[in-house]
């Protein structure tokens, strides 16, 4: 019977192949198919760390992180996406916009990761979910931490909002660091400060089943919160600026003249930024780009505005520091201004004229003719070259991105940006802080805070210190002096601060109706600047132009005037006269911050 | 392994209890010892559930039972019992064909309203059954015509098989006829003809697969060519044996198994996951085990008293090795993916049924030799 015996080896030399092989894929290649193994069991996920919270400078909380719920959807896990998304609906609300967003997403994802679909859940959705979760296999509820401005609108220019990354923020960003992170900021100082902001990501090794279910945490590297900011705005000074402009569009900026701190940054109108941080509605985005007076638009930073009256202490300054003028010379003043061999009238805001008017007169009356003469004798060149000592001209430097950087105009910007050649008139409306002058309202409380502190002009910064997560220690930001102006006489400094001082406080002063009842001294300058060029002999009547085209009204001040705690510069557009509308502003947020105490 | 794998010097035990039983030890205490490694394995297979292996158990009892019933039969009464067995199959597959109960995409059940069941099974004891009893009273080896009667005989269930498809078990059928040809004296010219000629055939074979079946041979060749789709199975399968090593990750420890990675895992793929938890001494174990069934085979066929049980006998033992040999060849991606289950060890089926029930003729050819004067 050997035939069998033959069959029973031949078998045997079969079963010596598969031994071969076992010893193939268990001894040879082990070490290969255990790394695969391990490949295939342990995955590396990221943590996103918590983003730092911000604050105001008493500690105000006003960015935090709320824990909010999203649905996410595993496609790997469903059979049949539009039954899935169909059932769903059911129970919670899926809006178009949802909708499509899923639906990029699920075409540029791998399949086995989560995707999600809302965010935000309510209480209700999450208990309305949860009961049904048996009839959805593949969808699931996370809870994660979901930027929160609790303050709403306030400061909003500031502290601008974070949004969803998108694919071109993608881009600028470290990979690495930002797997896992969801948010990033947008603009203002969430944006600035992102990477202070933002922390370090953690990772953590994890145990899934082939379906990609987590069975147990293997090792974790936690990640590292992001820093806590402390901004130097005084959420209580903050809200009474914006309250004190009220409907009025414009700005407000009040900073500290002995470092530079901003403790009002407002712009008007605003906006809430909660709405933005997991994606406007098209409809809400449309109404808010649309608005005619621009609630997106950071005005405090971007928003360039002639001067107008507000640059004549600086322009008075320069004369007296240059020694074309003296405090006490005076010039006689019908109403108009006149250049030799010309009959074109520039005309004073007071058409009667001023009289005799001397340097005191004209801060405190807001002389024009006193400061076409004055601008006129100082020339262009010189105007430039010492206002550009205030910063005028130059972005200040402010940490907040996107500052413009406003005009200070001399002969050679003109010939270079414009080819022509500098005009005589030019120089005198200058003077007054017209024709190409612009200023932002950061630019102009700078310069405000400069000329408090005695010639000190300094970055202004909007935080205040930085803070460590589980750390009580704060990291303070230092002030940054960006130039010292040099005073040749300190009495010409003081006349001008006199000057500014009588312009609240003396009977004739610009805004002396908010010097009357003041219990600390204020100095000020009250500016009104045209948006709309009057014909030469034509009056101004507010009434009858459209509302667009009436002045600004401006004011810078400080106060007190002994020991300055605070400078300030209001600009409310289309507003009417700096002394009626512009400095009732300022008074109210210099009242805002040193009448209560502060801590 | 402590058994004797060979029998007492003739006739010395006959009053044993193996002879009352008609049980042969050898077969039923190894059958047991792989039905205990499977149930251990199959419970860490199916993540800890106790039901499964309570209704495997079941199975194995029934199954255990049949095999002793058709151990009492008689060789005499299985060869009269044979074409009616074989005519009766057909039938059934006839009936299959027609009018089948589709199950997976394939038509394999038979609903006779008292029982459901796989005709294709009882054939694949039926076929050599038929043939060692078709070529019993010939004068061996089988002249050439003889040898075209036998294919016929083999050839017709196994395509009705193939068509439902159930290319697996047809598989099984044709080796089953195969050993019987061979055992019978199958000339060895003739051998390397038909190897030739079923070489020249593979195109035309290709042409009449079916298209999942064209595709588990292009797998085969090319695991990777579609990782996520029809190369998964045997990657993944690759990597839990490969990742097992010589001792195994443990019980119940098998990544690749316990956290769904492996598909199929309590049942075609089962072997993997003794791979993988029990590693390389573990599956050495399991061969172990079966090559005592299959060489304890080879000596009751080389014991039978004549052509009808010699030739069963043989063909029923090499079957069984067929059986796992091309399973474990599977899973380790040495052949391409043939829906067989690992015999024994493998969740669920009726073939387990089959398979004692052949162990049962093994053991009745065994037991019921007569006493030969010497």
């Amino acid at each position: 019977m050997n035939r069998a015996i033959l069959l029973l080896v031949s078998g045997c030399l079969l079963l010596a192949v598969l031994f071969a092989r076992l010893l193939f894929l268990q001894v040879v290649a082990h070490e290969h198919f255990t790394t695969l193994s391990e490949d295939n069991r342990v995955k590396l996920q990221p943590i996103p760390p918590n983003r730092g919270l911000i604050y105001d400078r008493n500690g105000t909380l006003l960015a935090e992180n709320l824990p909010s719920y999203q649905l996410e959807i595993t496609p790997e896990q469903i059979a049949d996406m539009g039954a899935t998304l169909g059932k769903l609906e059911g129970i919670i609300e899926i809006r178009e916009s949802d909708r499509s967003r899923f639906e990029k997403l699920l075409k540029r994802k791998p399949r086995f990761e989560a995707i999600p679909l809302r965010f935000h859940l309510s209480d209700v959705e999450v208990a309305r979910f949860s009961v049904n979760r048996h009839r959805f296999p593949g969808v699931d509820i996370t809870a994660g931490l979901s930027r929160h401005y609790p303050q709403g609108s306030l400061a909003v220019h500031a502290m601008g909002y974070v949004g969803r990354i998108d694919e071109r923020a993608l881009k600028e960003l470290d990979n690495s660091n930002y797997r896992g992170t969801t948010h990033v900021g947008k603009t203002g100082i969430e944006k600035t400060y992102e990477s202070v902001l933002h922390g370090t990501v953690g990772f953590q090794h994890v145990e899934t089943t082939a379906q990609g279910r987590v069975i147990r945490v293997l090792s974790r590297t936690p990640p590292v919160s992001g820093r806590n900011l402390y901004l130097t705005i005084d959420a209580r000074v903050q809200a009474a600026a914006e309250k004190a402009l009220g409907d009025h569009t414009g700005s407000v900026i009040a900073i500290d003249p002995n470092n530079g701190d901003i403790l009002a940054f407002v712009s008007l109108p605003t906006y809430d930024p909660n709405p933005f941080v997991n994606g406007i509605e098209y409809d809400d985005y449309a109404a808010l780009r649309d608005d005619k007076k621009q609630p997106l638009f950071n005005r405090a930073l971007r928003g360039q505005y002639p001067p107008g009256s507000t640059i004549k202490p600086f322009v008075g300054l320069a004369g007296l520091e240059i020694g074309v003028t003296a405090h006490h010379s005076s010039t006689y003043c019908p109403g108009f201004y006149t250049l030799p061999g010309n009959t074109r009238k520039f005309r004073d805001w007071k058409r009667t004229g001023h009289g005799t008017v001397a340097l005191n007169k004209a801060i405190v009356q807001s002389c024009d003719v006193y400061f076409y003469d004055l601008a006129l004798s100082l020339g262009i060149d010189r105007i430039h070259d010492y206002l550009k000592n205030f910063g005028f001209g130059n972005a200040s430097g402010i940490d907040i991105q996107g500052e413009l950087s406003g005009l200070l105009p001399s002969r050679a910007w003109k010939r270079s940006r414009r080819d022509q050649p500098w005009f005589p008139g030019e120089t005198l409306i200058t003077g007054i802080g017209q024709g190409f002058f612009l200023v932002t309202p950061v630019q102009l409380a700078t310069a405000t805070a400069a000329l408090a502190n005695g010639g000190r002009l300094l970055q202004p910064n909007i935080v205040h210190a930085e803070q460590e997560t589980n750390s009580d220690d704060l990291l303070p930001h230092l002030p940054r002096i960006l130039d010292t102006i040099t005073v040749n006489e300190q009495e010409h400094w003081d006349s001008i601060i006199q000057a500014m001082t009588d312009v609240v406080h003396s009977a004739r002063g610009t805004a002396r109706k908010i010097g009357e009842d003041s219990p600390y001294t204020i100095a000020g300058k009250t500016g009104t600047a045209q948006v709309f060029g009057l014909k030469q002999e034509e009056k101004y009547d507010a009434s009858a132009i459209p509302e667009e085209l009436r002045d600004h009204a401006l004011f810078i001040a400080y106060a007190p005037v002994e020991a300055p705690q605070i400078a300030i510069a209001v600009i409310v557009e289309n507003g009417g006269g700096g002394g009626s509308v512009a400095a009732p502003i300022a008074r109210a947020v210099l009242d805002a911050y040193l009448q209560e105490p502060t801590q | 392994m402590s058994i004797a794998l060979t029998p007492h010097r003739e006739d010395a035990s006959r009053s044993g209890w193996q002879y009352r039983l008609h049980l042969d030890a050898p077969l039923l205490f190894t059958l047991i010892a792989v039905s205990a490694l499977g149930l251990i394995v199959l419970y860490s297979a199916g993540g800890g559930d106790m039901a499964l292996v309570e209704r495997q158990l079941v199975r194995l009892g029934i199954a255990f039972t049949g095999m002793l019933i058709v151990a009492q039969l008689t060789p005499g009464m299985l060869k009269r019992l044979t074409p009616w067995l074989f005519v009766l199959g057909v039938l059934f597959l006839l009936a299959v064909l027609i009018g089948g109960e589709v199950s997976g995409g394939a038509q394999r059940w038979l609903n006779l309203y008292i029982i459901r069941f796989q005709p294709s099974e009882m054939m694949k004891l039926a076929v050599p059954m038929m043939v060692a009893w078709y070529l019993k009273d010939f004068r061996l080896p089988p002249k050439r015509w003889q040898l075209l009667a036998s294919a016929t005989l083999i050839a017709v269930p196994m395509l009705m098989i193939a068509k439902q498809p159930d290319l697996g078990t047809a598989l099984l059928i044709a080796s089953s006829g195969f050993f019987v040809l061979f055992l019978a004296g199958l000339q060895w010219r003739l051998l390397a003809f038909f190897t030739v000629l079923l070489a020249a055939a593979a195109p035309a074979l290709w042409h009449f697969m079916h298209d999942y079946q064209r595709q588990r041979v292009i797998t085969f060749l090319h695991p990777e060519s579609d990782p996520l789709g029809s190369g998964y199975h045997i990657i993944q399968s690759k990597i839990a044996i490969g990742s097992g090593g010589l001792l195994g990750k443990g019980w119940m420890n098998g990544t690749q198994s316990q956290l769904n990675f492996l598909p199929e895992r309590s049942t075609d793929f089962i072997f993997a996951v003794l791979g993988e938890e029990f590693g390389f001494f573990g599956i050495l174990t399991l061969f172990a085990l079966y090559m005592i069934i299959v060489v304890r085979g080879i000596m009751i066929t080389i014991q039978a008293q004549d052509t009808y049980t010699r030739l069963l006998a043989g063909s029923l033992s090499m079957t069984f090795f067929v059986y796992f040999i091309v399973n474990t060849g599977m899973v380790t991606g040495l052949l391409p993916v043939v829906g067989l289950p690992l015999p024994i060890i493998s969740y669920g089926g009726t073939s387990i049924v089959t398979l004692m029930a052949g162990f049962g003729i093994l053991m009745s050819i065994q037991t019921h030799r007569k006493l030969l004067a010497t």
